[in-house]
């Protein structure tokens, strides 16, 4: 059967990232094992998950009012290597509220809960890759990592594409952030033109007059079908 | 400048976080791969994930991906799919308690292909993710006196003296239960993959 690419090398974070202290701890220090992709590498869950709600994918509409903060619309393109749309794929999202605080016990940032907004949501992509959601943008938020950290205002995104070898956990950033340069979760991706994969891009096409600006993030995950032509870095 | 993921290279990973319970672990049956029809030997899944210093990571999310008892993917790239168990769904995720414990329900795993035709081992995949992985961590769980464990080309290609860490036991006073700890990092670590 065909397998999938190699990992183009520095297009991804490195795993023993200092900057990011609570890296040292938690990550192999012997070299990983190279394996063959058999059909276990190859296959996946399907779906992941039960059924999708019909407010699912709108993070301002699942509590009984409006969340406070800045209304927007994110949508994109879940895309294999040779360009060919995940169609039928789960992504989950969840984030902070517009405060930069999370909906969650272990969040101790002093900033406001929103009682309108949990921050989750999930949707399938369309036939030809297609997802979108509603929700607030996020606020940045301190951290512990080092003197006066902050995280850059982000979005957490889950998918699963087409094997277990596609999966994907990452996190959308919103362009022109400042805190870029300072924040080494960002930072472990050495390449800058990879960090670039994960800024999402305002997009007027689809942002809603009177409603909502637009932001767009098309996320590529590994997959076959890579066209051996393609003119990779 | 429009992102159009023109250069078709895969998306980078970034951690979990500490709050992935908000998008991911809402589920209240998400480690039961097995329903309650499935065909096979019922097993209980205990992991525990311990840091470099043995201390329990009480923030991880584990996710397993298994074949059926008969050793069928119920997916669409393997070719005994059509056979597959309906009632097996094959996918767990649950998020590590304080003590960085998880538990799954499932089925012991089939045999099924791997390189050349030759049958693998029954196994079952993993993926772990946590605050402070940035690029989440890959494995596999055997099973302790399987006859098929010496012949397997993926526990082959492990140093003798590692293969043990993927290796889960079986508990002495309840056989249905099976218990492995992933050590991400340190002494005895654990071997992970890269496909």
């Amino acid at each position: 059967m065909k397998t999938f690419d190699p990992i183009v090398p520095g297009s991804q974070p490195e795993r023993n990232y200092p900057g990011y202290v609570s890296t040292a701890l938690r990550n192999p220090r012997e070299p990983l094992i190279v394996i063959p992709q058999t059909l276990s590498e190859l296959t996946g869950p399907v779906y992941g998950h039960g059924a999708i709600g019909e407010t699912d994918n709108d993070l301002t509409r699942q509590c009984a009012g409006e969340p406070q903060g800045e209304r927007i619309v994110v949508s994109g393109r879940v895309l294999d290597e040779g360009g060919r749309p995940i169609s039928n794929t789960l992504v989950e999202v969840w984030q902070a509220n517009a405060a930069g605080r999370y909906r969650h016990a272990n969040d101790n940032h002093p900033a406001p809960l929103d009682p309108n907004f949990i921050g989750g949501g999930r949707m399938m992509t369309d036939h030809e890759g297609n997802y979108s959601f509603v929700s607030i943008k996020p606020g940045a938020y301190p951290w512990r990592n080092h003197y006066n950290a902050w995280r850059p205002a982000h979005i957490h995104f889950s998918l699963y594409g087409t094997a277990f070898l596609s999966r994907l956990v990452t996190q959308m950033y919103f362009p022109g952030d400042p805190l870029f340069p300072y924040d080494p979760i960002l930072q472990s991706i050495r390449d800058e033109r990879a960090r670039r994969r994960l800024i999402s891009t305002f997009d007027l096409e689809n942002t809603k007059p009177d409603w909502a600006l637009a932001f767009r993030f098309d996320i590529v995950l590994r997959g076959r079908d890579a066209t051996p032509f393609e003119n990779k870095p | 400048m429009k992102h159009d993921a023109r250069d078709l290279v895969p998306a980078p990973s970034q951690t979990v976080g500490p709050f992935f319970h908000i998008g991911l672990a809402y589920e209240a049956d998400s480690g039961k791969l097995a329903g309650d029809q499935a065909v096979g030997n019922r097993i209980r899944l205990v992991i525990r994930v311990l840091d470099a210093e043995g201390a329990g990571v009480p923030d991880a999310l584990i996710e397993l991906w298994q074949a059926d008892a008969n050793g069928n993917y119920n997916h669409p790239d393997d070719p005994r799919q059509h056979a597959a168990d309906p009632a097996f769904r094959g996918h767990g995720r649950q998020p590590s308690d304080n003590d960085g414990i998880t538990v799954f329900e499932t089925v012991r795993p089939g045999r099924v292909a791997g390189v050349d035709g030759e049958l693998q081992a029954p196994h079952i995949n993993v993926h772990i993710f946590a605050r402070g992985i940035l690029r989440h961590i890959s494995t596999r769980i055997y099973f302790t006196g399987d006859p098929a464990n010496s012949e397997d080309a993926i526990l082959r290609l492990i140093p003798l003296e590692r293969r043990e860490t993927l290796l889960a036991r079986d508990d002495r006073d309840d056989q249905r239960t099976w218990c492995i700890d992933f050590r991400l990092s340190g002494a005895g670590e654990t071997v992970f993959f890269d496909a």
